[in-house]
């Protein structure tokens, strides 16, 4: 059984705040104590009353602590338990799991803000000079002795703001569209994106190698000549598509301009890896002069981060590629701060990666062309992503149209 | 006397969009703004005496002086802490007022939007209050241990309404006129049951037949709203209508522009 302490404190008989509270907890499947009541006598005294909810999982029991907090409910006003990790790399044993919303523990009757909240982590607690500090750490950060939040005692998260109804994804509905006006949705994003940098963000782009086999790649390295794009992430399969076409006008063998298979082509990629590693490296490529065209290129000219992740099936690498993916995600945690709005397209493997290290108060769009993409991204926690359903070389078309006017 | 607070409409323009009712492509005619302003400044001061805080040439919506706070005691305010950073720099325009002028000013909690008056309405022996959409409920319970008063907390579920004046009024201590598709059905619950009550149709809510200040037994109201008017009328209340389009814009009208300091 997962059990939390709530209070509810104020007027809560005669607004029904209380009923509500308590048809909610039945409605979200969850059981219920009311461990204490006091009713206020007059009608300038406030109630109060502590309800122990009692639920058949943890996820039950967030889902219904979540819902009865928008209505003043308060989760329990202990502090943090705080447990030692036992080894390196180990939490402590009942450690809390951090989610990707805005995240505070309370220590010494204080809540602290959990920085650089991402999903899946322990929350570090550590005493400085300044005060207590509180940080959010994956497992191999965790030294033996540093002390971690165990339980959910003493930990408040932030849900998510509403859509406001002004919003264009508003009508969406779903987070997922497919039926829905694509040009009007590519606006909102492009918008978005200029909000973004106005705000003095950055702008993540995440990509797979689609957007290359598709010809769609000339429109991403149009926005990444124009500056929108400040950080990318991929794997060796777009950065070697995007190679092979700089080098020999073909992606995975087949003639961008003509959509036909060339003799041999399909070496090319692999001799466009070669090339790469006796360059020493995309940079030095670009330097002697070898790498001239292409989103790499372009990458390195405009100065865009790029982080690129290997994985299993790849060919070469590439000698820019981090093949030891725990540290291809400390690449990607490190390059993801300041960013406020992710774009991630035609990738399930990278997206999700990605979405696991973003804070949820990352604007995030999914787009695919498989609506999968975008549900498996949004039922691995990712609720903030907005997911675009549509053709990647149409969506990046219309958005480098939107971003840099017409080609 | 009753007295009342606004904010001349020197500064007032739309200039960011947060909520459903703003659309950058949909502004305000400024001139005619003002002269509306102007009419109901002018029905307000034969009714109240009428104070007037600064405008700030940051803060396009100040004019809507309801959200500065909620007066918590004779010279006592709590001052209101925005939801949305675009209304953030009034809190200090504000404050500075409150002060100069002699009043306590108290605040809530750091995590706790709160937006005065345009969420908490006095209603005689106690107070009605909105949450969910720009105030959250901790503000209610703050707001009654400063007020020693009970706060009825109703539940706004609807974007348009996104404050409480903008779907309820009260009319006097035992009336209140709303718009029931604002509300869950706990609120409506609870409105029903402390309150007589008068409905406003859609259409009437859409042209913010709730957004009125009611100074004894003067309504002033935003024009086009025949039928709420007639229900008025037989009770007894005279009801002036105040053209309103170019605040409506913006999502506010009558009530928004006017923040009570003494009843």
């Amino acid at each position: 059984m997962h059990t939390e302490l709530i209070t509810l404190e104020g007027h809560i008989i005669d607004s029904l705040t209380l009923s509500k509270v308590l048809d909610i907890l039945v409605a979200s499947g969850v059981d219920y104590e009311i461990r204490s009541f006091r009713i206020g006598k007059s009608h300038d005294e406030t109630s109060h009353a502590e309800i122990l909810v009692i639920a058949p999982d943890e996820q039950s029991l967030q889902r219904a602590l979540h819902e009865v907090q928008q209505h003043g409910a308060v989760i329990s006003q202990e502090d943090a338990t705080l447990q030692p990790a036992p080894q390196d790399g180990v939490f402590p044993e009942g450690f809390y799991s951090t989610t990707n919303l805005e995240t505070f523990v309370r220590i010494e009757g204080t809540w602290i803000p959990v920085e650089r909240i991402e999903m899946d982590c322990g929350i570090r607690v550590t005493r400085t000079e300044s005060g207590w500090r509180a940080e959010c750490v994956p497992l191999h950060w965790a030294r033996k002795g540093d002390l971690f939040v165990v339980g959910s005692a003493g930990v408040r998260v932030t849900p998510l703001p509403r859509r406001e109804a002004e919003s264009v994804f508003h009508f969406m509905g779903s987070e997922v569209s497919i039926e829905k006006p694509k040009t009007r949705i590519v606006q909102a994003v492009a918008r978005a994106v200029r909000e973004t940098k106005l705000k003095g963000q950055k702008v993540l782009f995440v990509g797979g190698p689609a957007i290359v086999h598709t010809g769609a790649a000339p429109y991403l390295e149009r926005m990444i000549r124009a500056g929108w794009i400040d950080v990318l992430f991929a794997g060796n399969a777009l950065a070697t598509h995007d190679i092979e076409r700089a080098l020999y006008g073909t992606s995975l063998g087949v003639a961008l301009e003509t959509g036909v298979p060339e003799t041999h082509g399909h070496e090319h990629h692999l001799r466009a890896i070669n090339t790469i590693r006796a360059a020493g490296g995309i940079r030095q490529a670009v330097e002697k002069g070898i790498l001239k065209s292409g989103i790499m290129h372009a990458c390195v000219v405009a100065g865009v981060k790029v982080v690129l992740a290997g994985s299993i099936r790849d060919d070469g690498p590439l000698p820019d590629v981090i093949t030891d993916t725990v540290q291809a995600q400390d690449a990607m945690r490190e390059a993801i701060q300041g960013v406020g709005l992710a774009l991630m397209v035609a990738t399930t493997l990278h997206s999700i990666a990605t979405g696991n290290l973003l804070p949820a108060s990352v604007t995030t769009f999914c787009i695919d062309a498989n609506a999968d993409t975008v549900i498996k991204l949004t039922d691995r926690g990712s609720h903030q992503a907005f997911g675009i359903v549509t053709d990647c070389a149409f969506f990046l078309k219309e958005l480098a149209t939107q971003l840099c006017g017409e080609a | 006397m009753t007295r009342v607070l606004m904010c001349p409409p020197d500064h007032y323009d739309l200039r960011y969009e947060i909520n459903a009712w703003m659309h950058l492509e949909n502004r305000p005619h400024l001139p005619l703004a003002a002269r509306q302003w102007r009419m109901l400044y002018e029905q307000v001061q034969r009714l109240a005496q009428v104070e007037l805080v600064s405008p700030a040439p940051e803060c396009p919506d100040m004019v809507f002086t309801a959200n500065a706070g909620l007066m918590v005691g004779e010279k006592a305010v709590l001052l209101s802490r925005f939801r949305h950073p675009e209304r953030q720099p009034e809190e200090p325009h504000f404050r500075r007022w409150f002060e100069e002028h002699g009043y306590t000013v108290y605040t809530v909690p750091e995590d706790c939007p709160f937006e005065g008056e345009g969420d908490i309405l006095w209603a005689g022996e106690r107070y009605v209050a909105g949450y969910r959409k720009r105030t959250e409920i901790c503000a209610h319970r703050v707001a009654a241990e400063y007020l020693g008063r009970e706060v009825l907390s109703l539940e706004l579920v609807d974007d348009r309404w996104y404050h409480l004046d903008t779907a309820l009024f009260v009319l006097n201590e035992r009336t209140v006129v709303y718009y029931p598709g604002a509300f869950d059905p706990y609120a409506r619950r609870v409105i029903e049951e402390h309150f007589h009550t008068l409905y406003v149709i859609e259409e009437e809510a859409m042209r913010f037949a709730c957004n009125s200040v009611v100074i004894g037994n003067t309504v002033l109201m935003p024009e086009g709203c025949p039928l709420v008017t007639g229900l008025l009328e037989r009770k007894g209340y005279e009801v002036i209508p105040i053209p309103m389009s170019e605040f409506i814009k913006s999502g506010g009208a009558c009530k928004c522009l006017v923040m009570f300091l003494e009843r």
